[in-house]
């Protein structure tokens, strides 16, 4: 087909005889699986925010998030998770840069942008590792009964949350002591960061496998880096969901 | 580049452009975007405001900076603003369930909140007197219980 022949039928692109999407099929197909991965995302955060509201005490997200790895009990509100998010955003850019190379056939530039984004995606699950470990082993003074002053240490777990409001007048071993906040926070804390890791994981696993691919020369003898575009779309999405999870769990 | 047996898909083939000028430079707004959101977020905790209309502003300025980042993520990230209109529209239009799907839900779960408030006096009584005595520290210096 003559480049002539497309521009006269440019705006019958339901007249048949080709598709009227303009995408390559499995592509299209990855647009349609982040389209339902979006609502599977979507729905796990509504569902967070329906209980959130529900709620009359939640706990803030600046008391919660507020260390960094190696600098002990400083008071750094949400330092950590920003790295996380530049992190995310970084590898995001090289992936982006894989994809241009791609599109000029550039075997050596694809390989080298593709190990970044690697790079990129390990550090970001290093951080959420370091992060839950900080979380689940924390020990925070919580006011179990206040009929007895029962006091017990609490780390953020799915069955516990030590982030309640503080108890006025009272310290434990000259640490504040709160009480306990809405149960839900964890399970909707570990159920949708778990669950963005996981991508997050699944995504490496995809972009290591493109990158031996494309180490080898298979997209180079296929003529074309089509499969690097498609889990570029991924790994994109992935940032993309990481940008409501920020909003929802950190910034809100 | 040629673009022979690429896809048979494809009838109008996207000419990749030479310069990674505007990857850097949604980079950078992206960038930007988050430091803001962050700053307001900050500001969030640094005033420790009471509930009321200067928090959700705030907050509502902060979710829109986020939908501005996810419009730059998938338009030119994604390439999807580059796509013809058919393709684009089968992607976003499907999403506009989520204006209904977000009222709707959140609307519940306020809802809830009151309907507890209202008709279980010892609900009520655990989880907000809590959060006045924690808004006004000196004012009920008696009030462990």
């Amino acid at each position: 087909m003559t480049t002539t022949a497309v521009s006269q039928h440019q705006t019958k692109w339901w007249s048949g005889g080709k598709s009227p999407f303009n995408v390559e099929y499995g592509k299209l197909m990855m647009w349609y699986f982040l389209m339902s991965d979006s609502f599977t995302f979507g729905a796990f955060l509504i569902s967070y925010g329906t209980i959130r509201f529900s709620q009359n005490y939640w706990p803030s997200p600046s008391y919660v998030f507020n260390t960094f790895p190696g600098a002990g009990e400083a008071n750094l509100p949400l330092a950590f998770v920003s790295l996380m998010t530049f992190i995310l955003i970084m590898s995001s850019v090289t992936m982006v840069l894989a994809v241009h190379e791609g599109h000029h056939g550039n075997k050596s530039g694809v390989v080298k942008w593709m190990a970044w984004t690697i790079v990129g995606g390990l550090c970001f699950l290093s951080c959420q590792a370091w992060e839950w470990h900080h979380l689940i082993t924390g020990h925070h003074a919580v006011l179990v009964d206040p009929a007895t002053n029962k006091i017990e240490e609490w780390g953020q777990s799915m069955r516990h949350n030590p982030w309640g409001p503080a108890v006025e007048n009272m310290t434990y071993h000259g640490e504040k002591v709160t009480r306990p906040g809405p149960v839900a926070f964890g399970g909707y804390f570990f159920g949708i960061t778990g669950f963005h890791g996981f991508h997050v994981f699944s995504g490496v696993i995809i972009n290591v496998i493109m990158l031996i691919m494309a180490q080898t020369g298979v997209f180079e003898r296929r003529g074309h880096y089509l499969m690097i575009e498609k889990a570029g779309l991924y790994w994109h999405f992935v940032d993309l969901v990481w940008v409501f999870v920020f909003l929802c769990f950190y910034l809100i | 580049m040629e673009h022979a047996n690429v896809a048979t898909e494809i009838t109008i083939h996207h000419e990749p452009s030479d310069s990674t000028k505007r990857i850097w430079k949604v980079f950078w707004i992206l960038l930007i975007i988050t430091m803001v959101e962050l700053g307001l977020g900050l500001s969030l905790y640094a005033l420790s405001l009471p509930e009321g209309l200067r928090m959700h502003l705030i907050k509502g300025t902060i979710i829109i900076l986020s939908l501005a980042k996810a419009y730059y993520i998938v338009s030119v990230f994604m390439h999807l603003g580059d796509e013809i209109r058919n393709m684009i529209m089968t992607i976003v239009v499907p999403l506009m369930l989520f204006i209904w799907f977000i009222l709707a839900f959140i609307y519940d779960g306020n809802s809830y909140k009151n309907l507890r408030n209202k008709y279980d006096p010892y609900y009520k009584e655990r989880t907000i007197e809590q959060k006045e005595k924690k808004a006004e520290t000196p004012a009920q210096p008696g009030g462990k219980d």
